[in-house]
């Protein structure tokens, strides 16, 4: 009796709710048992090639034949376990680190942010120390979806505090540049900007310059996105209170030291959330790189379902793309919120 | 550290002890950084565009453009200049953004709406549907609905019919276009429609304050909708006819002909694009509605409104202050995402004229720069429209 009150109470409270309940509840039986028998019960795990697949559900083996080619592109099969190591060596030192003592998790820091990047480049495009050279133009898979986003984030972070600054100067002309910079930036799709990386800038550059696509690519991400941290940081900036910056002024401190030592930490730990979306709006944002001719996650899934062996496999490989990146940006958002949760408490 | 302290202090110290250099300095130093880039930049461009033969300006927009668009709300074919090309691009990208902005807008209040129902299928429904799709990336959904849900469709000659005049079938939807005769003295009878109803509310307002007398606004002003045309229709003879699709087989090959043809790749795109958007615009909705304060709708419940008017005099006009200013970002992203059109052959701008017209004639700076400006002025045109809007709808203290 109990479980039949709390049923009418939950789903049946007026007619409007019965319909609703009635109407999902038809939708669901419509589109669930499909879809399950689709992924998992008349599916193909085993098997080498498109003929194993005779099922008539989703055919996993597409994916996990191509399982490497998603993941890393078109980087050779020996020199794969340079980009394992890695992402290993920053997974565990992100796992050590919340186990750090204050000190040390200081030095991990900036070791992550300075000279590990550059370590890892050097280990992933090789030339030096026996390591045979990769080409950038080998690079793709999962694997350029995270070294793009994760070098444009980076570099956009210090350019964005500095327009963030700017944007509150009392300086006219570094006030009006900032505003300028942003509100461009803010104002074009990323589509147009990796055009303008692919065919304006080599133009702009002296002849027989020629920089890499890859960089070309990082470099515009990189101005783009720092409009939008700009943006993201001014909110910190102004979230601190105006007594900070009394405060600072009061005990003698200039402009430069008051910002990097006072109002900085506070901002930047109030904006994490922040900071944290704008990776994940990147993250999201990186397939565009196919304009310029790279291939990230989703550019290998189009070629391969182009390929004449595993013709239409479209379904499965969007699938298992949108998977991916559902894992990344749920858990990055998650990540996020629970900071903004964290946050709440201690202030 | 304390090192680079110190070297901050004595910065600090040089700069307010000199306010002239604190002033003068910063400024300087960046419009130096400013020039030389610009001019680094033009100086390379002129000498490459030089060595290629490539002549600069803007004179090639005048030029024969040479080549088809498939989907076009104006005339255009190859014989026309670049200018239209550009022309046509520019007004497909704002049929699918302005598309695109109603669906988003209808599904993102649907679904805000039903993630605050006490029903708890309801609200799972809504938040399953906002959690996958803002998770995953635009260009994927894109391409799912393009070559995996519309791929589905069946050929020309075993259409899909609904209604017995909308045609689906994989080379897009066709539906009846309109035919009408003495279309311009309905769209003035229409205007001038409009200007009465606006007139009769600003008097039947001015009534209300002056005397406390209440007119039935509603029931007015919509029969004045419905005769106001009426009569027009009658007076000067406005007719409407349908032109059908028609099946035409030529050489084996059936294709409809005849009537409005909505292509395949404009479907996808107003697809992915509202239901992307639509999430995060539920989420401003739901953050608008929970705004509100308890004690809002308590107190105009025990003043005697009944539930209908305190959800459309108190709830719905606090909301939407919340909601306007973070929902026109989600407008603004909408258009610039209009621009991922190029990625499965929609003719938008991009494709059109930073794709098509670039390939043939080679000018990337005039081309992406033409192109960049296009979208600021949208932009900039969405965000003063929605600013507008919002200061008419913000709290008026007095």
């Amino acid at each position: 009796m109990k479980v039949l009150n709390y049923i009418r109470k939950r789903f049946f409270s007026s007619p409007i709710d019965a319909f609703l309940t009635l109407s999902i509840g038809y939708l669901i039986y419509l589109t669930i048992p499909p879809l399950i028998n689709w992924t998992l019960i008349d599916a193909t795990f085993s098997g080498n090639t498109k003929k194993d697949c005779v099922a008539g559900g989703a055919c996993w083996v597409f994916v996990k034949m191509w399982f490497n080619r998603f993941l890393y592109g078109l980087y050779p099969n020996e020199e794969i376990w340079r980009i394992n190591f890695a992402f290993s060596i920053l997974i565990i030192s992100i796992i050590v680190y919340r186990f750090l003592n204050p000190k040390f998790k200081k030095y991990l820091f900036i070791f992550l942010v300075l000279p590990f990047p550059i370590l890892s480049l050097i280990l992933f495009s090789g030339g030096l120390l026996g390591l045979p050279t990769v080409d950038t133009s080998e690079w793709g898979g999962l694997f350029l979806t995270l070294v793009i986003s994760i070098f444009a984030i980076i570099f956009c972070f210090p350019i964005g505090v500095l327009l963030a600054m700017g944007r509150k100067s009392n300086l006219p002309v570094i006030k009006y540049f900032s505003i300028g910079f942003i509100e461009f930036w803010r104002g074009v799709p990323l589509i147009t900007v990796l055009f303008m990386a692919g065919v304006m800038f080599p133009l702009l550059l002296p002849s027989g310059t020629n920089l890499d696509k890859l960089v070309r690519v990082i470099i515009a991400i990189t101005l783009f996105e720092a409009a939008y941290m700009a943006e993201v940081i001014r909110g910190g900036l102004q979230a601190v209170g105006r007594g900070q910056y009394d405060a600072s002024k009061a005990i003698g401190m200039g402009y430069w030291k008051s910002h990097i030592f006072i109002i900085l930490p506070q901002a930047l730990k109030l904006v994490i959330p922040g900071i944290a979306n704008t990776f994940i709006a990147l993250f999201k944002d990186t397939p565009l790189v196919f304009v310029v001719g790279l291939l990230e996650i989703l550019g290998m899934v189009n070629l391969a379902k182009t390929n004449p062996y595993w013709l239409g496999m479209a379904t499965e490989g969007y699938v298992f793309v949108a998977f991916v990146y559902w894992i990344f940006c749920f858990a990055m958002s998650r990540y996020s919120l629970s900071i903004e949760e964290k946050l709440k408490t201690t202030n | 550290m304390s090192f680079i302290q110190n070297k901050i202090d004595r910065i600090d110290k040089y700069l307010s002890d000199h306010p002239r250099v604190k002033f003068i300095l910063p400024q300087a130093l960046l419009l130096i950084f400013l020039f030389s880039i610009i001019g680094y930049f033009t100086f390379n461009a002129s000498s490459n565009l030089a060595a290629r033969g490539i002549d600069t300006g803007f004179s090639f927009l005048k030029n024969k453009a040479s080549f088809d668009i498939q989907f076009s709300m104006i005339e255009f074919d190859s014989s026309m200049s670049y200018a239209r090309a550009y022309l046509v691009g520019l007004l497909n990208t704002i049929l699918v953004s302005a598309i695109g902005i109603v669906f988003a807008t209808l599904l993102g209040f649907f679904f805000g709406i039903l993630r605050l129902s006490k029903n708890p299928l309801a609200s799972g429904l809504a938040t399953v549907y906002i959690e996958t799709l803002r998770n995953i990336s635009l260009l994927l959904q894109i391409f799912f609905w393009y070559f995996t849900v519309l791929r589905l469709l069946p050929s020309a000659d075993n259409s899909i019919i609904l209604f017995d005049f909308v045609y689906a079938n994989i080379k897009g939807i066709y539906i009846p276009r309109f035919v009408w005769t003495n279309l311009n003295y309905f769209i003035y009878g229409l205007i001038f429609t409009f200007v009465c109803v606006y007139i009769f509310n600003k008097y039947a307002n001015n009534l209300r304050e002056k005397t406390g007398k209440q007119l039935p606004k509603f029931l007015i002003s919509l029969s004045l909708l419905f005769i106001i045309p009426f009569l027009i229709i009658n007076i000067f003879n406005v007719e409407l006819e349908f032109s059908y699709p028609k099946l035409d087989i030529q050489m084996g090959i059936a294709n409809y002909i005849g009537g409005v043809s909505i292509i395949p790749e404009l479907i996808a795109l107003a697809f992915a694009l509202s239901l992307y958007t639509s999430t995060f615009i539920a989420e401003n909705v739901r953050a608008g509605i929970l705004g509100i304060d308890k004690g809002q709708k308590e107190a105009a419940a025990s003043i005697g409104l009944t539930n209908t008017q305190v959800l459309r005099l108190i709830v719905i006009p606090q909301a939407l202050r919340i909601i306007i200013p973070p929902t026109t970002n989600q407008y603004l992203n909408l258009t610039k995402n209009s621009s991922l059109a190029a990625a499965i052959a929609y003719p938008d701008i991009v494709l059109v004229f930073a794709g098509t017209a670039l390939m043939q004639t080679g000018r990337a700076i005039e081309i992406v720069t033409i192109t960049m400006l296009t979208y600021l002025t949208l932009s900039i045109s969405i965000s003063i429209f929605m600013n507008w809007y919002n200061k008419k709808v913000a709290l008026t203290e007095r």
